[in-house]
């Protein structure tokens, strides 16, 4: 059965692929294809944010006149997405947009994908360099961490005490932004502000709800909190709106709208930030139309266009950051629903 | 019985014709890859289910294999992490998983305790001890000699490695199902543990030793997981127990014992890796599998029940005894014959 099946398929996949050079060497001016067939593979299908990801996604598939589609596991575990790439490669889709889980587990079935001629991006969570050709990063780990400084340091007016709630004291994201905090507030212009607590949450709601109330009763001066997760600003934000240190101390972070919403109306929370994760999809999408097309192969310096979102340039190790985090205040942060 | 036993399995065989003929239609599934794939993928949980089987038959469960899968392979992480080689992890991960059987079994025969309530406690407690080794990383980098074992296929066939290694176990656990007295006893067991043991069977022995191949098997099982993916993590293998399970009910193993075979886990175990792999390809989401798997689950729970083979055991009490208590009111609704009826 199986051998009968294989010559069929064998012939079908030289006769419709035959100009996809992606391993080959890339050539700028060549046109998008149309009708590339492009999945997207979250982490988890049911997560709301990913959806918002994907969704930019499918969106730049079909202004590229491409059938782009989600597919996924209902768990975040890291073995579940191997299924779905034998499938997609079965599928002999033209690309495969993948937020890995697992950066090793899906390593081998991305290379056999790759082996067969598919275009391979990594968006939100890379995996194992090697195994894919470009990875669309959501931010600069550098600018997250230091623009969290500039934006608690604006809203406290230049000095003052403040302390990061963080998530578990070994989350890989969190410590790399904190790090950057640290650096930026070395230079001079923060001289009056001074960070006296790290407090971790555990990216726990109900943990990180009572670490934001010790902060405020050991340290009665504080004047602004940076949490760089999302759970932990919203639990930060429903302590400080019910307390009567609302307005007077300042939260800032990684937050999404729709969870913080309600305390930016409230005059809680003035600003805090995240990427756009609609852009990060489109932007991903794209990159895996520009690989699949032969326009770029995935190499460090090469330029594509990503429609509304102008040119990018593909960085060291295959590496393309989105840009800055959008910052949500209360005059656009209706403009977003996620 | 023999007659209704066939049937069962005529059904099931008919089931993976289907599966493999319908799914044929799919782009991409008649293909050698494609083939060793689904196969391939099925290793791990035809591992688990030939672990159980022999268990079920005795009427218990151990829902703790795929943590101790979990624990093996987060142990294996840990220890080449710290440089130890290879060949020495092979067997001590072995070891551990067998130990880990063994608390199982000390439990559940020692100390009488039901398998139900043993081995719940027991599959959170392997994840949580899995967790404590490697926390939330991931260990990588097995070495490249070993790794073709758990991702080829023998030498330009569909056949992977892996899965001639399922094949084997699965042919050495039928012989020792179907054609030892040990076996036999398996199914004298399920059927009445005190009229087994009045017959001179050593329950307690026999049912010891097939929690310690269990927990071998499971071991065995995340050597492969481990190679496979290239990546040893405490969450590996998280929920395969519930597969495993559906894989031996829907092979017309009883749950409560002395009813099964090896053939019927066996062309369950394909029929359901086939299913997997057609819906994937034909893009169907994952919550509709796990409605098209929870429904072939209650049907092969159900259909026995259906149709009940004449055995003694089985058989409900007269109607007529029930009718008269409930017409003098001792027993209202018949509800405290029920557990008599058998199921």
């Amino acid at each position: 059965m199986a051998g009968c099946g294989g010559t069929t398929k064998g012939s079908d996949e030289a006769a419709g692929d035959g100009g996809t050079a992606t391993q080959g060497t890339a050539n700028p001016d060549a046109p998008i294809k149309e009708g590339l067939k492009i999945a997207f593979l979250p982490k988890e299908i049911d997560n709301p944010y990913e959806v918002m990801v994907d969704k930019g996604g499918v969106d730049a598939v079909s202004e590229l006149k491409g059938e782009g589609k989600e597919v996924g596991p209902s768990d975040a575990s890291a073995s579940s997405q191997v299924s779905y790439i034998n499938t997609l490669i079965q599928q002999r889709q033209d690309a495969i947009v993948i937020a890995a889980n697992d950066p090793n587990a899906v390593a081998p079935a991305l290379k056999d994908a790759m082996s067969k001629g598919i275009a391979v991006v990594t968006y939100d969570s890379d995996a194992a360099v090697d195994a894919r050709q470009i990875f669309v990063n959501q931010a600069d780990s550098e600018e997250i961490g230091r623009s969290q400084v500039r934006m608690v340091s604006e809203q406290i007016g230049g000095s003052g005490e403040i302390a990061i709630l963080s998530a578990t004291p070994n989350a890989t994201n969190q410590n790399t932004w904190i790090k950057f905090m640290e650096d930026e507030l070395k230079k001079p212009e923060y001289a009056n502000v001074k960070l006296v607590k790290i407090a971790y949450g555990d990216d726990d709601d109900q943990k990180s709800f009572q670490e934001a109330q010790a902060l405020l009763q050991t340290y009665p001066n504080l004047k602004g909190i940076i949490a760089p997760t999302t759970v932990g600003i919203s639990a930060a934000a429903r302590y400080l709106s019910s307390s009567p240190y609302k307005g007077k101390v300042k939260l800032t972070g990684l937050g999404t709208p729709n969870q913080m919403r309600e305390f930016v109306k409230d005059g809680t929370v003035t600003a805090f930030a995240l990427w756009n994760p609609t852009e990060l999809g489109y932007l991903a999408g794209y990159a895996a139309a520009s690989l699949a097309s032969g326009k770029i192969s995935g190499k460090e310096g090469e330029k594509f266009e990503a429609g509304k979102l102008g040119e990018y340039t593909i960085g060291k190790d295959g590496e393309i950051i989105l840009g800055p985090p959008t910052e949500f205040n209360a005059d656009n942060i209706d403009d977003f629903d996620f | 019985m023999l007659a209704r036993l066939l049937r069962w399995e005529t059904v099931l065989l008919v089931l993976c014709v289907v599966v493999f003929v319908v799914g044929s239609a799919s782009d991409g599934f008649a293909e050698q890859g494609n083939i060793s794939f689904l196969l391939l993928d099925y290793s791990e949980v035809a591992l688990l289910a030939f672990a159980l089987l022999p268990i079920v038959l005795t009427g218990e469960i151990d829902l703790s294999v795929a943590s101790t899968l979990g624990f093996c392979s987060a142990l294996t992480g840990t220890l080449w992490d710290v440089g130890m080689s290879f060949e020495t992890i092979i067997p001590l991960v072995l070891l551990a998983g067998v130990a880990l059987g063994s608390v199982n079994a000390v439990l559940i025969v020692r100390f009488g305790l039901p398998s139900l309530a043993v081995t719940i406690g027991t599959l959170g407690l392997y994840r949580g001890l899995a967790y404590v080794l490697l926390g939330d990383r991931a260990v990588t980098g097995f070495p490249e000699n070993y790794r073709p074992f758990a991702t080829d296929s023998i030498g330009g066939t569909f056949l992977p490695y892996a899965t001639l290694l399922v094949l084997v176990v699965g042919a050495l656990i039928a012989v020792g199902v179907h054609m030892t007295t040990v076996g036999r006893s398996l199914y004298a067991i399920g059927l009445g543990k005190e009229t087994a043991r009045f017959s001179g069977i050593r329950v307690n022995r026999i049912t010891f030793s097939f929690y310690l191949l269990s927990g071998g098997l499971a071991a065995v099982a995340s050597l492969i997981y481990t190679l496979r993916y290239n990546s040893a993590r405490a969450d590996n293998g998280n929920g395969l127990e519930l597969v495993a399970v559906a894989a031996v009910l829907l092979g017309g193993v009883s749950i409560f014992g002395g009813r099964g075979t090896v053939l019927g886990v066996a062309t369950a175990l394909l029929a359901m890796a086939g299913l997997r792999n057609v819906l994937f390809l034909d893009d169907v989401s994952n919550e509709i599998q796990n409605v098209i798997t929870g429904l072939l689950l209650i049907l092969s729970v159900l259909v026995p029940v259906v149709f009940k083979p004449r055995r003694t055991k089985d058989v409900p009490l007269k109607p007529s005894v029930v009718d008269a208590e409930r017409r003098s009111g001792a027993d209202s609704g018949g509800r405290l014959r029920r557990d008599h009826e058998g199921v």
